[in-house]
């Protein structure tokens, strides 16, 4: 699992190590020796280590798993040889009896150790041996608690050790260990043991068929003798690789002090794959802070790296109530900023980033992986949570179901038909059948409205003559009109609000300066006033014929979103006078606030009077709903929320609207978001502080440049002298954001069955020479969602 | 039309060149014109005219009889049709009724269908020529009834739309001019086999079809297809015995799943024959075939190797005979009638050599040889609909048949109206969000791709970036490398090939289709299905000619980028959520490399807020002020399931970690295996 996430670095680090002792590999392939006795006697003038296995007669083989460790031991200067005695004089190693069961060990002339064949049983063991008998003097074997407990004590204030338990030697473990002793003998102290009872004494008893494991005592930190030395435990399988990548990690300052910029540093652990910790500190907590630091740290130890990052001297760019910043090892991704209460929330910060995501190489899901991935649990909320509601019976009765039949004459004989086009097999419509309902049952008994419903899973052609493209649609159908599609939110409220404003004629032509009043007043339609946020009063003179024609296709565009009427009567310039606006002019009626503004018409064709009525129909300081959300989005501006846990307060009110009033935040959306009505709140904030932050707090979201987040000082009240000057920091880049809102594409949630590779495993595919089968390598002339794909 | 046979015909040819060559303005337009002529009005004659009628094109049908259909007032002899009239479904959708409506035209008129005119499961001929007369009446089609078309010949024309137009004679000698002709004439000669003796045979389009006319004799019959069969259950229980002789082993229907195969309606005889009612079959090559009457006027079987000369009137008396040297020979007895029952052939007599009209190869040389676009090969602007028109996917899909062959009709009707009138294939443009549900309903009622599975399929054609896509119906696949100059639609961003497919080893003749665990459930083994069953390929453009002429052997299409199965359905309704539309979803977001789930507004207001980008669902949905709210109620599914996160508690949970939202988690290292290839 680490292997894969480990970095070239340390592959280098393996490799160069590997070149360092390996002796021209390249002039000498061949790396096992045939000798007489005569060269065997001449190379052991030279000095050199070598393992020589003595044969009595040509025929007889060499040993295969020797030729095999020929080459690695040859990386270490160990030297592989065959002697052949037959045909020479003889050798006190030849001849013997035994002699063929058994191969010697030479430094020079000097025999080290002879092995019993059946102790070098494969390349591991042979590696493991040889190199466990090289090193006897840098490796101590021990069997008990109190020889280790020895060397412990010998060790505290001088040398770091490395306690190895392998379960038998000559084992793949016992040779990765071998191996890396090899190298860092001199610097640590290697201590070997193959008691299960010495290790469970240490402390690792989780499981005792383990094949090996490594704790690091850190000793050389302890200089009083009464205290023990802490210990950390290498919890990867032990290779050579990640024995190497521990140590390394082992060696690295327990914690670094650091005055930088977070994004500009690097350190091993980011080198090595590993995240970093900042802990911010000031000057007056910094004895404080650093002791933290270093308990994080020593739990930390092989996980994170911990970095202590004195805040005040420097002018970083470090949000205000941040306490712990977090680095991704990966290159390009920004830190991330935290204010996390205790070690423990740091602690599970790192546990729960790794592993570390985005880092692992695009890879090829094998079946059995395939199969734990789980592709057959439906995780598409919509299409789960009808299937969990399949068995309710819904009250279809309201809503009556036309057929291919029945469709055009009710259509017809009907003033005014909604229709349902959905498919009974279809999720979203299906969802959505069910506000639709809850729209019949409260229109129950309404006049002259029909709810009708097209499953176009029965009726096809019905919905292909009707243009249906998607599921659901609905369709508003009225004599000599030609039908409406509704357009708004899939729900209850908006749908009712559709069809009771669709009831009326739009836009309404406003007969009298007394009925214009009464329009505005509200009275006019006293029961749809409520639908719509505001009523739109278009007045033009009599001979403004264009401009009227404009402002009726406008207002038919916006049929059932929101009233609109005009008044194009002789004494329409009354109207314009009295509301001090040259025609043609449009008034605008917020019913809710008793208000009624004016706006100038000219030159505007009918999308720009549905952009000008959209637009003035907009809160200024709106309260942030999931309903509404889109539509302030749209005005691509970045938002600034107050997070409310209830109903915005007076004061704060205040603030917020005489900013708004004296036009401070024009380049902003000013809004506020309610967490009694907006539960959802709570997971944004969770997202951006990863824990819930105090309430109320003004947040700043940049959707549209660069995802980012900033908060408003949390010991701050929020005032407008205090916002205006938090925003003209953020503005100037003095105040920092606290997150950055990920920039990732939605990918596929899950692979798929790859069939095609199925297909060939049972019937291999053969490539037709000559004709390019493959289409994919053919597409030569790439097309952008090839290079879409490619981009991930 | 042309069972015409010999001089009169002839005649006229002769007496027409005469006309032509003659005439002071060869090329003029001296004949009336139609824009497109259509031989024959058949089935496949009808159903051309009628797509041409409501396209509002200048049309005109030829027909020799008096009335349309002239075929079914004589065949099959027998009178039954082996074509499922099946009025019943339990379904109301009336695109998937005609899955299992094999006699009906396409049309807009809801009283034209089939199960109108006949309550039996195999109709009544009679029924079918009723029929035919009703739709060539009730949609008005431009048919010139007794008019028949003895000569078709060329005239060059720079100005014509091929370069030429088609000039046809009838019987009397009347010219006409046409600028694309449709040969829709079927399949009208008999085969017939030439061998000693062959005199003696009857065929099967005059044999008596009064079964008491063969009380107590044994009966030959040569040939092993429908008709054969057919015959022979009409006389099953007034024989001495039937015995029935043809090339190769019996192809049953329901194993090769080619319904002009043995329909299990005709093979009483296979029944018999195994229960030793002394009916049987024999394999033998009919053209090493020789017959010889005795003095009583009974026919021997022999070989033509045992008659030394060919001499004329031989009996059997002064031949050897087989059963002289072997002397268990099979067809030792001698027969009262022996009855031939081989089929038809294509007639290429009318047409004139400058055509270029020849037999296709092989097997299939009862048939023109035409394009994939049914086009001629040699003739621009000649097509050949119908029966004749079965080279294409004979003995694979149903084109030599009304339920499949209407729909191919309709597909050099789309050729046409894009190449002459510049209206480019049909189709309708949706969003990518819409792309699992644009499947799902066609396979699930499509009868285009279910009929012609194979030779028809659903094209999509991806959008830019993938935003959305553009659906084509039933485009024949082998056209695919030439779709955009075919159909004036682009496929430059990738397209999806939409099929319904048998498993690959499941038909032929010598296959057992009722092996035990022969159905597969499992959706990870929906590649192995062995039933009829939809399968969707992705390429990243499209294929080329030579791709998809010679795709990798057992394949229909050629080798895709990624390629899916859906799995096999006992119902043929492929509507599971979890086993039929979660694992197409998946396929189709790995290949668009997009997450396709749908989901509800408080979800994308979450993303909305908390990312920078949304899932094409919320950008196409509720950003465009279109999100699905859902009620409480499948909110607190949504809870219970874990795909959605409840938010109204006011406390945060004491053990919940920080850090991590529970927003649904899509890990990016998810890539697939798929991509490896991209």
């Amino acid at each position: 699992m680490m292997a894969f996430r480990l970095s070239i670095w340390i592959y280098s680090i393996f490799f160069m190590l590997i070149c360092v002792f390996s002796r021209s590999t390249a002039k000498n392939r061949n790396t096992l020796m045939e000798l007489s006795l005569q060269e065997h006697f001449s190379i052991l003038q030279t000095g050199k280590t070598s393992l020589v296995y003595f044969s009595q007669d040509d025929i007889m083989v060499f040993p295969e798993e020797l030729k095999k460790a020929a080459e690695p031991l040859h990386n270490y200067g160990i030297s592989v040889a065959k002697v052949n005695c037959a045909n020479e004089e003889t050798s006190r190693y030849c001849g013997k009896e035994n002699d063929l069961t058994k191969a010697y060990l030479f430094r020079g002339n000097i025999l080290l150790r002879e092995f019993p064949m059946d102790a070098l049983f494969d390349v591991n063991a042979i590696i493991a041996n040889v190199l466990f008998a090289l090193l006897f003097n840098e490796i101590k074997y021990i069997n008990s608690l109190e020889d280790f407990e020895n060397i412990e004590n010998a060790m505290k204030g001088k040398t770091n050790i490395a306690l190895i338990y392998v379960k038998a030697i000559g084992t793949p473990e016992h040779r990765a260990v071998m191996e890396t002793a090899f190298v860092y003998g001199t610097t640590y102290q290697f201590v070997l043991t193959t008691e299960t009872a010495l290790l469970e004494r240490i402390g690792r008893v989780e499981n005792s068929d383990i094949s090996g494991s490594l704790f690091f005592f850190h000793c050389k930190l302890v200089l009083d003798l009464t205290q023990k030395c802490q210990k950390t435990l290498l919890e990867q399988p032990l290779t050579v690789l990640n024995i190497h990548r521990f140590l390394k990690l082992m060696d690295a300052p327990l914690l670094t002090e650091i005055t930088e910029d977070p994004e500009k540093v690097s350190t091993i652990h980011l080198q090595l794959g590993l995240p970093l910790i900042f802990i911010l500190s000031q000057q007056n907590t910094y004895e404080a802070d650093k002791k933290t630091a270093e308990t994080v740290a020593w739990h930390l130890l092989g996980k994170a790296g911990v970095t202590l990052l004195l805040k005040d001297s420097t002018d970083l760019n470090i949000p205000t109530h941040t306490n712990v910043i977090f680095k991704r090892a990966k290159e390009g991704v920004p830190v991330d900023f935290f204010f996390l209460h205790d070690i423990d929330s740091i602690i599970s910060l790192v546990e729960n980033n790794a592993p570390i995501q985005n880092n692992e190489p695009v890879k090829e899901y094998e079946e059995d992986e395939i199969e734990a991935l789980n592709l057959d649990v439906q995780d598409d909320q919509v299409v789960e949570t009808v299937y969990r509601d399949r068995k309710r019976k819904l009250p279809l009765e309201l809503i009556i179901e036309l057929t291919e039949e029945t469709f055009n004459s009710t259509i017809k004989s009907t003033s005014s038909s909604i229709v349902l086009f959905y498919a009974n097999w279809e999720a979203v419509s299906l969802a959505f059948l069910q506000s639709y309902i809850d729209v019949a049952i409260k229109l129950k008994g309404t006049s002259n409205i029909l709810f009708t419903r097209v499953n176009c899973g029965d009726w096809s052609n019905v919905c292909t003559k009707q243009n249906i493209i998607e599921y659901p649609v609905i369709k508003i159908y009225k004599e000599g009109e030609k039908p409406v599609i509704y357009t708004g939110m899939l729900e209850t409220e908006y749908l009712l609000k559709f069809i009771r404003l669709n009831r009326i004629s739009c836009p309404l032509k406003i007969m009298s300066i007394k009925e214009a009043e009464e329009y505005l007043n509200g009275e006019l339609h006293k029961e749809l006033t409520s639908y719509s946020s505001v009523s739109i009063l278009g007045i033009f003179s009599s001979n403004m014929t264009k401009e009227k024609e404009n402002f009726i296709e406008a207002g038919n565009s916006l049929k059932g979103y929101v009233i609109t009427g005009f008044y194009s009567e002789e004494d329409a310039l009354r109207l314009s006078k009295k509301y001090a606006v040259t025609l043609p002019a449009l008034l605008l009626s917020r019913h809710k606030e008793g208000k009624i503004d004016s706006i100038l018409l000219s030159n505007s064709d009918a999308s720009d009077i549905v952009k000008i009525i959209k637009s003035a129909s907009l809160e200024i300081f709106p309260e942030i709903t999931v309903e509404n959300l889109p539509i302030y989005l749209s005005l691509q501006k970045p938002l600034l929320i107050l997070f409310r846990d209830g109903n915005l307060n007076h004061k704060d009110e205040k603030e917020m609207l005489s900013l708004v009033k004296q036009k401070h935040l024009e380049t902003f959306i000013p809004c506020w978001l309610n967490l009694k009505t907006t539960p959802v709140g709570r997971g944004i904030l969770k997202a951006y502080f990863k824990h819930l932050p105090p309430l109320p707090l003004l947040v700043l979201v940049d959707l549209h440049s660069r995802g980012q987040v900033s908060a408003f000082p949390l010991d701050q009240t929020i005032n407008e002298k205090n916002v205006l000057l938090w925003l003209q920091k953020l503005e100037s880049g003095l105040e920092n954001h606290i997150t950055t809102l990920p920039n990732e594409e939605w990918k596929p949630p899950l692979p798929a069955y790859n069939f095609l590779r199925r297909m060939d495993a049972t019937n291999p595919f053969k490539e037709i020479t000559g004709f390019p089968t493959q289409n994919s390598l053919r597409c030569a002339k790439t097309t952008d969602l090839q290079q879409h794909n490619k981009g991930h | 039309m042309a069972l015409l046979k010999g001089a009169p015909g002839l005649l006229l040819t002769l007496a027409l060149h005469l006309v032509l060559t003659l005439s002071p303005f060869p090329n003029a337009s001296f004949f009336p014109h139609w824009d497109y002529c259509i031989l024959g009005a058949g089935p496949s004659g009808l159903q051309m005219a009628y797509f041409l009628g409501q396209a509002g094109r200048n049309y005109v049908v030829f027909e020799k009889a008096g009335a349309p259909g002239s075929f079914f007032t004589r065949y099959p002899r027998h009178r039954k049709l082996i074509s499922i009239n099946k009025r019943y479904t339990g379904k109301v959708n009336s695109e998937f009724n005609l899955r299992h409506d094999w006699n009906s035209l396409l049309s807009h008129d809801k009283r034209l269908l089939f199960r109108h005119y006949s309550k039996a499961y195999f109709p009544h001929a009679n029924d079918m020529v009723r029929y035919l007369g009703d739709f060539a009446d009730r949609l008005s089609l431009q048919v010139r009834y007794n008019t028949a078309i003895v000569h078709v010949t060329l005239s060059k024309n720079q100005h014509a739309w091929n370069g030429h137009f088609f000039i046809l004679t009838d019987q009397k000698g009347r010219g006409y001019q046409c600028s694309v002709l449709f040969v829709a004439t079927g399949v009208s000669i008999p085969n017939e086999i030439n061998f000693p003796g062959s005199e003696f045979v009857e065929g099967y389009e005059s044999v008596s079809v009064n079964p008491e006319d063969f009380v107590g004799q044994n009966v030959l019959i040569l040939g092993r297809g429908n008709s054969a069969f057919e015959t022979a259950e009409n006389i099953l229980g007034y024989t001495n015995f039937i015995h029935m002789l043809g090339r190769s082993r019996i192809r049953l229907s329901w194993a090769t799943h080619y319904v002009g195969d043995l329909r299990a309606v005709n093979n009483g005889l296979l029944d018999t024959y195994q229960l030793k009612s002394l009916d049987g079959l024999l394999e033998t090559d009919l053209k090493n075939l020789a017959i010889v009457k005795d003095s009583k006027g009974r026919m021997h079987i022999t070989l033509p190797v045992l008659m030394d000369e060919p001499i004329k009137n031989v009996t059997a008396e002064a031949i050897s005979l087989p059963e002289d040297e072997i002397d268990n020979f099979a067809m030792r007895v001698p027969y009262d009638r022996v009855i031939r029952c081989l089929g038809y052939k294509f007639d290429f007599s009318i047409f004139s050599k400058a055509l270029g009209l020849a037999p296709k190869k092989g097997k299939k040389k009862k048939y023109p040889w035409i394009k994939a676009s049914y086009e001629s090969k040699a003739t621009r602007g000649l097509f050949v609909l119908g029966t004749a028109s079965h080279s294409v996917d004979y003995r694979k899909s149903a084109g030599g048949f009304i339920h499949g062959f209407r729909y191919t009709a309709r597909v050099v009707h789309r050729l046409l109206e894009y190449r002459h009138h510049g209206i480019p294939w049909p189709s309708t443009v949706h969003p990518i969000t819409q792309l699992t549900n644009a499947i799902i309903r066609r396979v699930n009622e499509a009868s285009g791709l279910y009929q012609m599975f194979g030779v028809l399929a659903d094209v999509i054609l991806l959008k830019e970036k993938a935003t959305g896509f553009e659906y084509l119906e039933e485009y024949p696949i082998r056209m695919l490398a030439e779709l955009e100059t075919l159909s004036g639609r682009e496929a430059q961003h990738g397209l999806f090939v939409v099929t319904m497919e048998y498993g690959k080893n499941f038909s032929g003749p010598d296959k057992d289709v009722f092996y035990y665990d022969r159905a597969v459930g499992e959706v990870e083994d929906a590649w192995q299905s062995n039933f009829l069953h939809p399968v969707i390929y992705y390429y990243q453009c499209l294929p080329t000619d030579i791709e998809v002429m010679f795709p990798t052997p057992g394949w229909t299409l050629p080798r895709p980028v990624a390629i899916h199965h859906i799995v096999e359905d006992f119902l043929t309704e492929w509507t599971a959520p979890l086993s039929h539309i979660l694992p197409l979803r998946r396929f189709l977001e790995n290949c668009l490399y997009t997450d396709l789930r749908a989901f509800y507004a408080e979800s994308c207001f979450l993303f909305a807020l908390t990312r920078q980008k949304l899932p094409p669902f919320c950008q196409h949905g509720y950003m465009k002020m279109q999100g699905l709210m859902g009620n409480e109620r499948l909110r607190r599914h949504g809870i219970e399931s874990g795909l959605m996160e409840d938010y109204t508690m006011d406390e945060q949970p004491a053990d919940q970690k920080p850090g991590v939202p529970r927003i649904p988690n899509h890990p990016s290292q998810h890539a697939t295996s798929i991509k490896e290839e991209l």
